[in-house]
């Protein structure tokens, strides 16, 4: 391989690497953006799938009180694992699998900055999956500290933390990389005449994202090391008796985590500001202002972190910066909200899936948005902090937020992926179902956390049986729901259905809807004039 | 608008099998990783394989990228690409040392003076909290803590040293000297493999006299974290060096067009400013 | 008795928090109102535009599409509205947390102890000084019930939020708790007081409150904290200055009847009865009820050599806990427990299931040497 017979030979070979790679060597050895964003997409979807499983799970044992099915030990790996791999497994894969497929063609560039590198990001992510699947049949099974990995709890668990230690490492590793891949393509591959403030909003939120991303990621692989060595190496990093501390690890960690939830919703925030204005047949109202509220909400984000923290007993300073930082972000993110609803103001407005996705996800996350701003105000949040008001918030921003704007990403850019219209009647069905049900799960939880009843519990007073019984209900009517998007909505549509045109969206704009549906292997190999 | 050179717009490599082979050394090492901490007999040697496998897909990686790289085909584009990717890299690991550095301060100035104030005499009767202590519990073996005399002051002017030559060489290449290049890039090197002995020597006498050890106490934790860590970026930006001083006697780089020799340059003073941060952080305060 | 006005534990089909009995509590439960009113006026503004907008301004309806797209001075507005809205929000936020922080000048303090799983306190300062106990769920396992195995008895309404010994305090009374805890991080709470404090183990916290009104007031532990987080409830009994008095009283008596007359020599038959409930108390949780613990997770006491080799060992192990690397959590240590509850729980997994060790009975006096140690 050395440079100097290529010097010589002037490399022909690799000219027809251009050519349409087949069969297993086209995915495996993928370097088109294209390929690998459908990757990304098929792991997150199958990580979706096995959160939901291990969700449920969750759910019918909690459908009565006492303890039926899973011992207790067993339920708390069930909670920590859902919520590991539907963060790291199944929303933030979807939005990078978003990223690769969009962006290149939203700024009219051949493909990533760096293909292999962008194909390394992927095939870290089925080994760290491996990591974490292997980890429930080690001694002791999978960590059960939560998905937060509280020290020192985390010090109690077995190998299967170490697992999880890992698989978090690889899964850093990967998102570090893809997010270095989307900051060059973004900032560097945008067809002249691009400037940043013409770019569509998605690329927007990607890109502030993306700067999340590097910036907190290794943090956590930090913090991680740190427990790992506490585990193995004798530190005291979390350890009073050696002069640690345990809630060092929580700032450490949260430091990463606050970043960590907005990672997950700028960029579903960057869809639905594609979809809101083609279906309204408007343009975005407030551009400008979209561009600064995110940056705003991205900064913000780095100084709210012991939000997570109100009942560790911080000072009375601490708690009130903090209080006060939080509170802030309500005002940059109802500017977004707030500029959704002027676009659609006078609009021209047909309701096709993606729109109906776009709609419901701004009415149901500003519910989850709400309750975050009454977690916010430390004396409401001392009393429902570790209850289920929680898990109610992040479910309302989590899967009507982010999960319900993958899906309207999806809907509208479906056509352009498989070259074929998915069925408009399934695709409503599957939004009024997701819609309904999603609410059955989780709004009766906003009750239960009120009324005192703690998360990560197997077992809980019988006072709250009806309630929970609802919520299983809802939990397995939403997860058919699921079912039914893969198998009467995705698969049919990859598989065939009315064929697309290159534009299937009549008010929709950018360069993506330039080329042809689906999507050729190659575009914009001579890059695109923008005016 | 096509490049009007011989290079393309933008080049993208075809298939390659290297990012999944990383992939599945990735899993090998790490699976490693997991059964050697816990004390496994297979654990060593698996994480062993999957580094080396990991060594030889990036050899053959990076092989590939410099030939490419050699027979024309990155443009001006692909040269900033690697420029922008290089110093978004070099922030993340900046962010990486925050976690260690904010550990530190976080430990000095919230944890202990809390740990020793008078509610926590109710636990800690008599914990009286300064930096460089055994905890409160009495599970640390007494050490002495270290100062920056004479080895980390040494050390220091060795890696500024190392910093000058560094740039000498940056000089050299630019104006078309390759012995001149060389010769100073061996000596940033040289400088670098002398820290690391010195560093060596230190954490021997670190565990054979001061009794100072990863196990110290959160003093022996974050010493040895924040300084190991260091060590190791040194040894990777020297291996880096080292690439590119081999790439510079083959002659790869001219004076315009090196961005390889630029960026093991960035980390190499990214890795210099980390320990001008430790010398203050860790040695003197 | 009758129940009290307030239950102190939540209600079925409770749809908000639970009813406050201290200042602080009924202020935050108020706040909470009101932010949701804001919320709600809110909320109804927003959706009552966007609503308005999806009805009416439809491709279907042959509305045309306007062409604006900003506006600076809406922008603006809408900008400094909601900051507006936030601050008024906070004040109020701000005057709860100041007093909340506010710990000066208990009439009581008491010390909060979480470990795994139970919780443990000592009343430091004021009346009842001296006086310490452990609090361990008292919901029997026959209502909780086993995977595939039905709870054999109805559960009642205190179901996983009783205790074998509340934590007593006198009616309108400051009391500060210091929390801190033994193994790892714990959340020691009572909804009705609006108290909710971590305990941290090897650091000191502390929280208060003043309960207005008579009565038992449960919560639960809120820190996850390993496989029994779930079961380590908190009751507080509130009680009038006068059934306070009696009770610290009570509580003297008991345990100057408790302390252990290290001379008295115990029959394997007393020490066995004793250990059996000790046993149930502490050890069941993980060891399980036939002693053979969770494979993988915690240790079998059926042959183990431990228990059926020399007693020294095994006394050692109660009295300062044990991390063999063989398990993932360690053995905490018991020294809590009387000199009579060691020794008896001792000898009783000696002497139970299949376990027949040679030196099977251990006395108090033997702990008590063994102390310390
Ligand atoms: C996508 C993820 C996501 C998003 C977007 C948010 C958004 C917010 N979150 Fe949430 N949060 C999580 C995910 C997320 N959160 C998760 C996962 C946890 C739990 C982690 C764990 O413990 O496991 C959590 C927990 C959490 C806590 C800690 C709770 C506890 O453990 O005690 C808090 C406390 O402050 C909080 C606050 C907020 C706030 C203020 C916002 C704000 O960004 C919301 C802003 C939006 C609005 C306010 C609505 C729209 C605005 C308007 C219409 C304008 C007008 C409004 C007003 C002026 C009021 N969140
Ligand atoms: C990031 C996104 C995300 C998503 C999408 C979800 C989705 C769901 N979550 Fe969530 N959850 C978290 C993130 C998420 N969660 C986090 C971070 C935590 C905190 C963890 C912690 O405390 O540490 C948590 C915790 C959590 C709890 C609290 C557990 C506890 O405290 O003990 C509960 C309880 O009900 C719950 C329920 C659900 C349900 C019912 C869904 C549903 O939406 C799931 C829908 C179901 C499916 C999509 C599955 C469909 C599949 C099938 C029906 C079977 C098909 C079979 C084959 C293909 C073979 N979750
Ligand atoms: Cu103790 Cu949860
Ligand atoms: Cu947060």
């Amino acid at each position: 391989m050395t440079s100097s017979t290529i010097d010589h030979t002037h490399d022909h070979g690799h000219d027809h690497a251009h050519d349409h790679p087949v069969g297993a060597r086209r995915w495996l050895f993928a370097t088109n953006h294209k390929d690998i964003g459908t990757l990304y997409m098929w792991f997150a979807f199958i990580m979706l799938l096995s959160g939901g499983v291990l969700a449920l799970m969750i759910r019918t044992e909690l459908f009565q009180p006492g303890l039926q099915f899973f011992r207790p030990e067993f339920f708390n790996q069930l909670t920590t694992m859902h919520g590991i791999v539907m963060v790291f497994g199944a929303i933030m894969p979807a939005f990078v699998g978003f990223a690769n497929w969009m962006i290149p063609l939203q700024i009219g560039a051949s493909d990533m900055a760096f293909a292999r590198m962008n194909n390394f990001s992927f095939w870290l992510l089925p080994p760290a999956a491996i990591l974490l699947a292997a980890s429930f049949f080690v001694p002791g099974g999978a960590t059960a500290a939560g998905w937060t990995l509280y020290a020192p709890l985390s010090t109690q668990m077995g190998p299967g933390m170490d697992m999880a230690i890992f698989a978090l490492h690889i899964m850093g590793a990967s998102s570090i990389m893809g997010s270095i891949n989307i900051i060059v393509t973004i900032l560097n591959m945008r067809a002249p005449g691009l400037t940043l403030m013409k770019m569509p909003m998605f690329c927007w939120t990607w890109l502030i994202t993306a700067y999340l991303l590097i910036a907190v990621m290794p943090v956590l692989a930090g913090a991680i090391t740190m427990t790992l060595t506490d585990r193995h190496f004798g530190t005291s990093f979390f350890n009073a008796a050696g002069g640690g501390d345990p809630v060092m690890y929580q700032h450490i960690f949260w430091f990463f985590g606050h970043p960590e939830v907005y990672i997950m919703i700028l960029p579903a925030f960057g869809i639905v500001s594609q979809i809101i204005p083609a279906f309204a047949r408007k343009p975005l109202f407030g551009y400008a202002s979209m561009v600064y509220a995110t940056a705003s909400i991205a900064i913000l984000s780095f100084i709210v972190w012991a939000h997570h923290m109100f009942t560790t007993g911080m000072p009375v300073t601490s708690q009130l910066f903090f209080m006060y930082a939080t509170m802030l972000i309500a005002v940059p993110t109802g500017v977004k909200v707030f500029n959704w609803v002027a676009t659609m103001w006078k609009g021209s407005m047909t309701f096709e899936t993606p729109m109906l996705f776009a709609v419901g996800f701004i009415f149901v996350f500003t519910m989850g948005g709400f309750t975050g701003l009454i977690l916010a105000v430390t004396p409401i949040d001392i009393q429902v902090q570790d209850t289920y008001y929680v898990v109610a918030h992040f479910h309302y921003v989590l899967v009507a937020g982010s999960l319900f704007a993958l899906f309207a990403g999806f809907y509208y850019w479906a056509p352009k992926w498989t070259g074929h219209m998915y069925p408009e009647g399934r695709g409503k069905t599957h939004f009024w179902l997701s819609l309904i049900t999603f609410n059955v799960t989780f709004f009766p939880m906003h009750f239960l956390g009120l009324a005192g009843m703690p998360r990560r519990y197997a077992d809980y007073a019988v006072q709250f049986t009806d309630f929970n019984q609802i919520v299983s209900i809802g939990a397995f009517g939403f997860g058919l729901s699921q079912v039914y998007f893969l198998f009467f909505v995705v698969l049919p549509t990859i598989r065939g259905g009315k064929p697309a045109e290159a534009k299937p969206w009549e008010g929709a704009e950018g360069l993506e809807w330039t080329v042809p549906s689906p999507a050729p292997f190659h575009t914009f190999e001579t890059p695109p004039l923008v005016k | 608008m096509s490049s009007p050179h011989s290079a393309p717009y933008y080049f993208i490599p075809g298939p390659s099998r290297w990012p999944m082979a990383a992939g599945i050394s990735m899993l090998v090492t790490m699976a490693g990783a997991s059964g050697w901490v816990n004390g496994t007999a297979w654990g060593p040697g698996v994480c062993t394989a999957g580094i080396v496998a990991m060594l030889i897909v990036l050899y053959n990686w990076f092989g590939d990228a410099i030939g490419e790289s050699e027979s024309g085909k990155y443009g001006e584009r692909i040269d900033l690409s690697y420029r922008w990717s290089m110093s978004w890299f070099i922030f993340s690991e900046v962010m990486f040392f925050g976690a260690f550095f904010g550990a530190l301060f976080y430990a000095r100035a919230i944890s202990m003076p809390w740990l020793s104030d008078l509610d926590h005499k109710v636990i800690w009767p008599d914990y009286s909290g300064h930096w460089g202590n055994i905890g409160p519990a009495g599970t640390v073996e007494q050490f002495s803590t270290m100062g920056p005399f004479p080895i980390p002051t040494i050390n220091t002017a060795l890696l500024l040293t190392s910093g000058v030559t560094l740039t000498i060489a940056h000089h050299a290449l630019r104006a078309g000297h390759r012995a001149r290049t060389a010769l100073f890039l061996f000596a940033t090197i040289l400088l670098g493999a002398i820290f690391m002995g010195f560093q060596a020597y230190e954490y021997h006498h670190a565990y054979s006299e001061l009794n100072l050890k990863l196990t110290s106490g959160i003093y022996g934790s974050t010493f040895f974290m924040l300084t190991g860590f260091h060590g190791f970026h040194v040894t990777m930006g020297a291996i880096m060096l080292s690439v590119v001083l081999y790439r510079v006697l083959r002659g790869h780089f001219t004076p315009e067009h090196h961005f390889g020799f630029e960026g093991a340059a960035w980390y190499w003073h990214f890795v210099d400013v980390v320990w001008l941060g430790l010398y203050v952080v860790v040695y003197w305060l | 008795a009758t129940e009290p006005v307030i239950t102190g534990r939540p209600l079925e089909h409770q749809l908000n928090m639970q009813a406050p009995v201290t200042g602080i509590a009924a202020y935050i439960y108020s706040l909470h109102n009101w932010m949701m009113v804001v919320c709600l006026v809110i909320f109804i503004g927003v959706f009552g535009v966007m609503f308005y907008s999806v009805f009416k301004h439809r491709k279907s309806l042959g509305h045309k599409p306007a062409t604006f797209h900003e506006s600076t001075t809406v922008e603006i507005a809408w900008t400094i509205v909601p900051f507006l809205i936030v601050i008024g929000m906070a004040l109020p936020a701000t005057h709860a947390v100041v007093q909340m922080k506010d710990t000066s000048n208990p009439d009581l303090t008491i010390k909060v102890t979480g470990m795994q799983w139970k919780w443990g306190y000592d009343y430091l300062k004021g009346e009842g000084e001296g006086i310490s106990f452990l609090s361990n769920l008292a919901t029997p396992r026959t209502q909780v019930g086993e995977p595939g195995i039905a709870p054999t008895e109805k559960r009642t309404e205190n179901y996983l939020l009783e205790v074998d010994n509340p934590v007593v305090v006198p009616v309108g009374k400051k009391v500060r708790l210091v929390l801190t805890a033994n193994d790892v991080i714990h959340s020691w709470t009572i909804p009705a007081f609006a108290v909710k404090q971590d305990a941290i183990p090897g650091f000191v916290r502390d929280a208060w409150f003043k309960a207005e009104q008579v009565g038992t007031y449960r919560g639960n532990c809120v820190e996850l904290c390993g496989k029994e987080h779930a079961f380590m409830p908190i009751v507080v009994k509130v009680v009038s200055a006068e059934d306070y008095t009696a009770w610290v009283n009570g509580e003297k008596t008991r345990m100057a009847a408790l302390a252990d007359d290290p001379n008295k020599v115990w029959t394997i038959d007393e020490l066995k009865t004793k250990g059996d409930k000790v046993y149930a108390a502490n050890c069941v949780a993980c060891h399980q009820a036939n002693g053979q613990g969770v494979p993988s997770a915690f240790a079998s006491l059926v042959g183990s050599p431990v228990v059926t080799g020399p007693k020294a060992e095994q006394i050692a192990v109660l009295l300062n806990g044990k991390h063999s690397g063989k398990y993932p959590s360690a053995m905490p240590a018991w020294k809590q427990l009387s000199d009579s509850e060691i020794a008896s729980v001792i000898t009783y997994t000696r002497n139970s299931w299949t376990n027949k060790a040679d030196e099977n009975i251990v006395q108090p006096s033997e702990v008590l040497a063994a102390r310390g140690k």
